[in-house]
């Protein structure tokens, strides 16, 4: 990559295009686009809508149960001997993750849009639960796209999908994964565009669903900057998310991004190594390209087609990731590192045993990372990360690999 | 330089038919199959091609294309050996127009100029690209217009008055009119909803303009052909094809001829229509 100029703030982006440096933009067809620029005027209109802001705040502490605590990890610190480590709580939100941030601004816009029905992609089950929830709670049609595979791998979150009345319909195409779920999302928008809101899952897709997810989940930075000034009386040193399509790192980072002393780390989703394609660390071992509406890094072949990747949890099983995590990348704000799927099991049972916390297997390649990085740090140091989600959906794929029938 | 696009849709203009715009997926279900198939298009009647490029995400695509995508890609197609397949096409035909239909990841990966430069050279004619709106205009159509290939552009029932403009400022060969919102091979749409729809982009261009998605008879392509300079058919083409492999997904010695049959049907009723009241 070519030396670009520093920007004055690293947080002004994308520009009117949805341009994140190369990254982002709007990649979609024709039929989309009239679509694509309404939700962004609208956008624009909420964000500056104080009745918008306030009924969001509302639900957000009433509904959601904001804010989150910000937890210091005191046995696990002990555990491993270096910086001082600080969880943000998302996974005490309401549905188990951060998910339902961004699902209950984007209902509240499509009903400011008068949008009659609710769709929505799903990996590992987490952002179609939260859809499912604000369509109940404001009582729209919700359809939510699944991978035939994760639907097989995730059961205990598409019954709770039917629970709350949505219909789960599984995509057989390609691998049966989040990407097969977000082309058949797509085509579904591309048919019902007059009634129905494509309700996106993560900090990616054409613009201005980057941006506007990310602004949904900056709730989590928002939050924890403060909490950790209360708590500590300064910034932290380190920030660290687990990054599949990005939008609980984004909502992690972006309040962080000016502050120069803090270091931001990304973790992707290593899977069984980066040899081959057994991993989904598209930043790390995967280049740029286009897809599903925006310009990022991918995990392609020679010929510019998309590989399937592995992760050993389904919400990072997704060959790309959303457009500002590229550009932090690539102009060196934040830095992405590869967690295996074994590290990462081995994470989730430490937290578990440690803190009395199950995490997500999400989350849990975060944890990895964190437990790499204390030992070599300070315990003047200071480390926050963003337990972005709950186990309980994932104790069956554990125990299948520990080899407990459940 | 006058384009074999201009040309083919004058000589059209003079006999006073529409064009038949067939579609067909490069490398389904293998690449001589798909060079047979593509050189039976005009000889069954076709009088425009539109070259599939497979890719592995077909976002706007229905199931039947979708599948022939994946056929195409086991059998081990890419971007070059679909060039490949123009190449060996204009041995023998220096006229037919061929346009690539597809997604932009494969050529942004191949390289704009490098694209823009052996497309030529392969004699492609022009370009639809699904996911370039003409908001990511600077990435290929600026490129490929100034090089000499036409950008073709889609317009849908949602591409309202105001953005039509917009839509058809940097479009050229023939606009692209997606009759109905929805991927492609979904059901027919009503068809004096098309004559108006083709009325209100003709007011706007001087471009041919040719109607799309959901033509699956020759009693279509009639229909359609009447409010329109051209009728394109693609879904029911490669549902022809697919109907005729084995289970395996292996061409057979009726895949050829099950299109050609099929696209001569729809080529007598493209040209039993007549062009609307020319202007």
């Amino acid at each position: 990559m070519n030396e670009t100029p520093k920007p004055n703030s690293f947080r002004s982006g994308p520009d009117e295009d949805g341009r994140f440096g190369i990254f982002g933009g709007r990649f979609v067809a024709e039929t989309l686009m009239p679509l694509i620029l309404e939700l962004q005027g609208e956008w624009e209109k909420a964000k500056n809508d104080p009745v918008f802001q306030k009924e969001l705040a509302d639900l957000g502490t009433h509904y959601i149960g904001r804010p989150s605590p910000l937890y210091y990890a005191e046995r696990l610190t002990e555990h491993l001997g270096g910086a001082k480590i600080y969880f943000k709580r998302e996974e005490l939100n309401h549905t188990g993750s951060h998910k339902i941030n961004n699902c209950i601004g984007q209902i509240l816009l499509a009903k400011r849009m008068g949008k009659t029905r609710i769709i929505a992609e799903t990996g590992a089950g987490q952002h179609g639960v939260a859809s499912a929830t604000v369509a109940a709670r404001f009582g729209l049609p919700c359809v939510v796209y699944m991978g035939a595979t994760d639907v097989e791998r995730q059961a205990p979150n598409v019954f709770r999908m039917k629970l709350l009345g949505a219909e789960v319909i599984p995509v057989t195409a390609g691998s049966g994964t989040l990407k097969d779920a977000m082309n058949e999302a797509l085509r579904d928008w591309v048919t019902n565009v007059d009634d129905t809101y494509y309700l996106i899952g993560t900090a990616a897709g054409p613009h201005p669903y980057p941006e506007m997810v990310r602004d949904f989940q900056a709730v989590i930075g928002m939050e924890a900057r403060e909490q950790i000034l209360e708590a500590e009386g300064r910034l932290p040193d380190v920030v660290i998310a687990a990054v599949g399509g990005g939008s609980n790192a984004i909502g992690l980072f972006h309040p962080f991004l000016d502050d120069e002393s803090v270091k931001i780390v990304g973790v992707e989703a290593g899977g069984h190594g980066l040899d081959g394609n057994e991993h989904c660390a598209s930043i790390t071992a995967g280049s740029p390209g286009v897809l599903h509406g925006n310009r990022t890094y991918l995990l392609q072949d020679n010929d510019g087609q998309i590989l399937e990747g592995h992760s050993i949890s389904a919400g990072l099983d997704y060959p790309g990731i959303g457009p500002e995590h590229s550009w932090l990348n690539d102009i060196g704000r934040a830095e992405y590192v590869p967690i295996m799927d074994n590290e990462a099991l081995e994470a989730f049972q430490l937290l578990t045993r440690l803190e009395g916390i199950i995490p997500a297997l999400e989350p849990s390649h975060a944890i990895a990372e964190v437990i790499k990085r204390a030992p070599k740090m300070g315990k003047d140091q200071i480390i926050l990360m963003n337990l972005s989600g709950r186990g309980d959906k994932d104790i069956f794929t554990v125990g299948k690999i520990l080899g407990v029938g459940l | 330089m006058t384009s074999r696009m201009d040309t083919r849709f004058a000589k059209l203009k003079a006999e006073g038919r529409p064009a038949l715009v067939t579609y067909f997926m490069g490398g389904d279900p293998d690449y001589q199959t798909s060079l047979g198939i593509m050189k039976a298009l005009p000889e069954s009647g076709a009088d425009v091609i539109e070259l599939g490029m497979p890719f592995s995400d077909p976002m706007a695509d229905g199931p039947t294309i979708q599948l022939a995508g994946q056929r195409a890609l086991k059998g081990g197609q890419t971007l070059a050996k679909t060039l490949d397949l123009a190449r060996d096409f204009r041995k023998a035909d220096n006229e037919t127009p061929i346009v690539l239909m597809g997604y932009y990841n494969p050529i942004y990966i191949y390289g704009v100029d490098r694209f823009v430069e052996d497309a030529l050279v392969a004699g492609i004619d022009g370009l639809i690209i699904v996911d370039l709106p003409p908001e990511m205009d600077d990435e290929l159509c600026i490129p490929a217009l100034a090089k000499g290939l036409n950008f073709i552009r889609l317009t849908t029932p949602t591409t309202d008055g105001k953005r039509l403009p917009t839509v058809l400022k940097n479009t050229s060969g023939f606009v692209y009119y997606v009759s109905m919102n929805g991927i492609t091979g979904s059901a027919l749409p009503d068809t004096s909803l098309i004559s108006g729809a083709v009325a209100r982009i003709k007011s706007h261009t001087d471009l041919p303009v040719c109607v799309g998605f959901g033509v699956k008879t020759a009693d279509h392509a009639k229909a359609i052909g009447a409010a329109a300079d051209g009728v394109v058919v693609g879904t029911a083409i490669v549902a022809q094809v697919a109907g005729s492999l084995t289970n395996d997904g292996a061409a057979t010695a009726d895949t050829v001829a099950a299109v050609s049959t099929f696209v001569r049907g729809l080529a007598t009723g493209v040209r039993s229509a007549r062009l609307v009241a020319a202007e």
